[in-house]
């Protein structure tokens, strides 16, 4: 088993070579840097603009937005949560203690078994980067606790939001190595006669808690 | 060697496949209203895309310099993938990677798998390898869900089950997980496959996953989806089994921002799909304890090697040209026999199999060149299906065939005008037996193979170059 994979290894990188010879390893470092990226890579936009393009981006996606400053974060949360009269989650371990409602039974999501998880009325997650062009929100690490319970809220600080693709990768470049999970509204599928429907197996409901200024 | 792409060596050929799924309604119904919504979808996002040019310009490139240099690129997503806790295997061709991925499943000792969308393991014919070792695979994307409990084939590439409509969904889901009761919304049968699937997400410990790219600079991989299925087989199994073509590697991470906006854009009409995951090995907190990635060769190395062809590879998998495509839009998917179809599977197929199979789907096309105007990283399709035609031709047609002949008999009539207009004059003369009501609609011979789906308007009483001659004469003479 073990020479049949070295075999192969061998075969597929021999043909390569055979086919690519003279490709050197200085060239192919000279020749990335040549390759043209014509797109857009910096804002156009920004400040109200640029928080009022993300907002309009997730509603099309059929995500609730709570716009706030930093001074009310926590009443923000406890509104969007009361709208599914919700009266626990499952929360980030880096989200501040001080944003969580009074009154909210919550674990953090070290504490809780995927089972349990599974189970949760909702959960609370915060971002790295947030895109405005594309309505997307990337978080770095969190996979069980924005994935398995049917709504997920998130919160989404203005500095965070940047209007290109490009520009997310660049701020994301640091972290290129830990999990990365893009997310672009609720879950969704459109395989039976192309109907969007909303939560397939992901959260079905996404708040997003805007925190301007 | 044994290359496999499916079940696409027995397929039958395309003109023998066709006209009974021309002949199928409700098949070109479900087909015809798929592909107009994503066509439609597609066309208002790419319009707003101001850079959408320039983004194409820079995935060819992006896809180009990595063919060039694609056995470093390889090597540096093995080390990197490796030294984050990951396990790099690599397979020669189907047969290989099948006994690769079974041979882990075993080792872990798993009897059932959850799996996320991935053609190459339809390509592999992956499904039938587990089966054969007792190990049961559960398709966990909506429309492959279809696909499997309905016991069908996939007929497009990003949404599989579109020749299905709700009630034969339904049908499908009601005999499958024994329900007495289902409403045929697309909301219930997706509340269904909800219920179905969560318990299995929750206790099968070995997920298998595709990939849509390989990051050479971090050994990371990315997978593309909606539903969150992908994000449930990727997270919570203890084990990861990843299988992969060598051409999805790309250099670095910052990549992924022109094929990310490329991506959704062309595949369903979205600014973004709703999840993409990115990971790199082993994640010590969350996340699978053991990671597998299989980087499949089968036939793809030799599409390297053809200078032309080789842009096949480019391939980011978005359907974006079966949608698009006339040929497509009337016959569905089944019709390529191979589980890549429309153009892009009309160039890929034959390739993959060294043009030994699959010989039909070069000439499934019109060679309107809508492909190539909607592919998001430049395929040239309608150059390569040429290229494949002229291949086809030089490598399997002996010089004596009648064919052959015939070509050359037209090249030596076309060579001079004074042989074309006396081969005119002479079909003028000939063709009259032919001409019904001003249409030539049956010709005898291996001419019939022309009429038998065309109809010919006869050649006219005078050309354009007798016309012109005889207005210069008049003029001269008046």
């Amino acid at each position: 088993m073990l020479d049949a994979m070295n075999t192969a290894r061998a075969e597929i990188l021999d043909r390569i070579r055979k086919v690519n010879a003279g490709a050197g390893a200085q060239e192919r470092g000279i020749a990335y840097q040549g390759i043209e990226r014509g797109y857009q890579q910096a804002a156009e936009v920004s400040g109200t603009v640029l928080a009022e393009l993300f907002a309009d981006r997730l509603r099309e996606y059929d995500a609730q937005v709570y716009e706030t400053t930093g001074a009310d974060v926590r009443d923000a949360i406890a509104k969007a949560l009361a709208g599914h009269g919700q009266k626990s989650a499952v929360v980030a371990v880096a989200l501040p203690e001080h944003w969580i409602p009074a009154g909210l039974s919550w674990r953090t999501e070290v504490d809780a078994s995927t089972d349990a998880m599974s189970r949760a009325a909702g959960a609370i997650a915060s971002c790295e980067v947030a895109i405005a062009h594309t309505g997307t929100i990337v978080v770095r690490g969190s996979r069980r606790l924005t994935l398995l319970p049917d709504r997920l809220l998130c919160v989404v600080r203005e500095e965070q939001i940047v209007e290109t693709v490009p520009e997310a990768f660049a701020r994301l470049q640091p972290f290129a190595k830990d999990a990365l999970t893009f997310i672009s509204g609720p879950s969704a599928t459109a395989d039976i006669e192309m109907t969007r429907i909303r939560g397939v197996h992901g959260p079905r409901f996404l708040d997003v808690v805007l925190v301007r200024g | 060697m044994s290359i496999r792409v499916g079940g696409a060596a027995d397929a039958p050929a395309f003109p023998k496949a066709a006209p009974a799924l021309l002949d199928d309604a409700q098949l070109r119904k479900n087909v015809r209203h798929a592909t107009d919504v994503i066509t439609q979808k597609r066309a208002r996002v790419v319009e707003e895309q101001r850079d959408w040019q320039q983004l194409r310009t820079s995935a060819s490139a992006i896809k180009a310099h990595t063919m060039r240099y694609l056995d470093e690129y390889l090597l540096q997503f093995e080390t990197a993938c490796t030294e984050a806790g990951g396990q790099v295997h690599w397979a020669a061709d189907a047969d290989e990677a099948n006994q690769i991925i079974v041979g882990l499943v075993q080792k872990y000792g798993g009897r059932e798998v959850i799996k996320v969308k991935t053609m190459t393991s339809d390509e592999i014919g992956l499904n039938k390898g587990l089966e054969m070792n007792g190990i049961r695979p559960h398709e966990t994307d909506l429309a492959d869900m279809i696909i499997q409990l309905g016991r069908d084939e996939p007929s497009h590439i990003v949404v599989p089950a579109l020749h299905k409509n709700r009630q034969q969904v339904r049908e499908i889901f009601m005999q499958a997980m024994g329900l007495k009761e289902l409403g045929d919304r697309p909301e219930d049968l997706t509340a269904a496959a909800r219920q179905y699937l969560r318990e299995k997400f929750l206790t099968i410990k070995i997920g298998i996953s595709g990939a849509n790219f390989l990051i050479a600079e971090t050994g990371g991989v990315c997978v593309v989806e909606s539903e969150g299925n992908g994000r449930m087989c990727l997270t919570l199994p203890d084990v990861l089994i990843t299988v992969a073509g060598i051409e999805k590697v790309i250099p670095a991470f910052r990549d992924l921002e022109v094929f990310l906006q490329l991506l959704p854009r062309s595949a369903t009409g979205e600014r973004m799909n709703p999840y993409n995951s990115l990971w790199t090995g082993v994640q010590p907190d969350e996340g699978p304890k053991h990671f597998h990635v299989v980087l499949l060769d089968n036939g793809r190395t030799r599409i390297l090697a053809d200078e032309e062809g080789r842009q096949t590879l480019h391939c980011i998998r978005c359907g974006a040209c079966l949608n698009a495509c006339p040929v497509y839009r009337q016959t569905g998917g089944h019709a390529y026999g191979s589980i890549y179809a429309g153009p892009v599977g009309a160039i890929l197929t034959p390739q993959l199999f060294n043009m030994q199979h699959a010989e039909s789907l070069p000439y499934a096309s019109s060679l309107c060149g809508a492909c190539y105007e909607v592919c998001p990283v430049k395929i040239n399709i309608p150059e390569v299906l040429i290229h494949l035609r002229g291949r086809l031709v030089r490598e399997q047609q002996s010089e004596a065939s009648l064919e052959a002949i015939s070509m050359k008999a037209v090249a030596r009539i076309f060579s001079s005008r004074r042989s074309f207009e006396a081969a005119q004059r002479l079909g003028r003369l000939g063709q009259w037996p032919f001409v019904r009501d001003g249409w030539i609609t049956r010709l005898p011979g291996m001419l019939g193979n022309w009429t038998a789906v065309r109809d010919l308007q006869p050649l006219p009483k005078q050309t354009f170059r007798s016309w012109w001659r005889k207005r210069e004469k008049e003029k001269r003479n008046a």
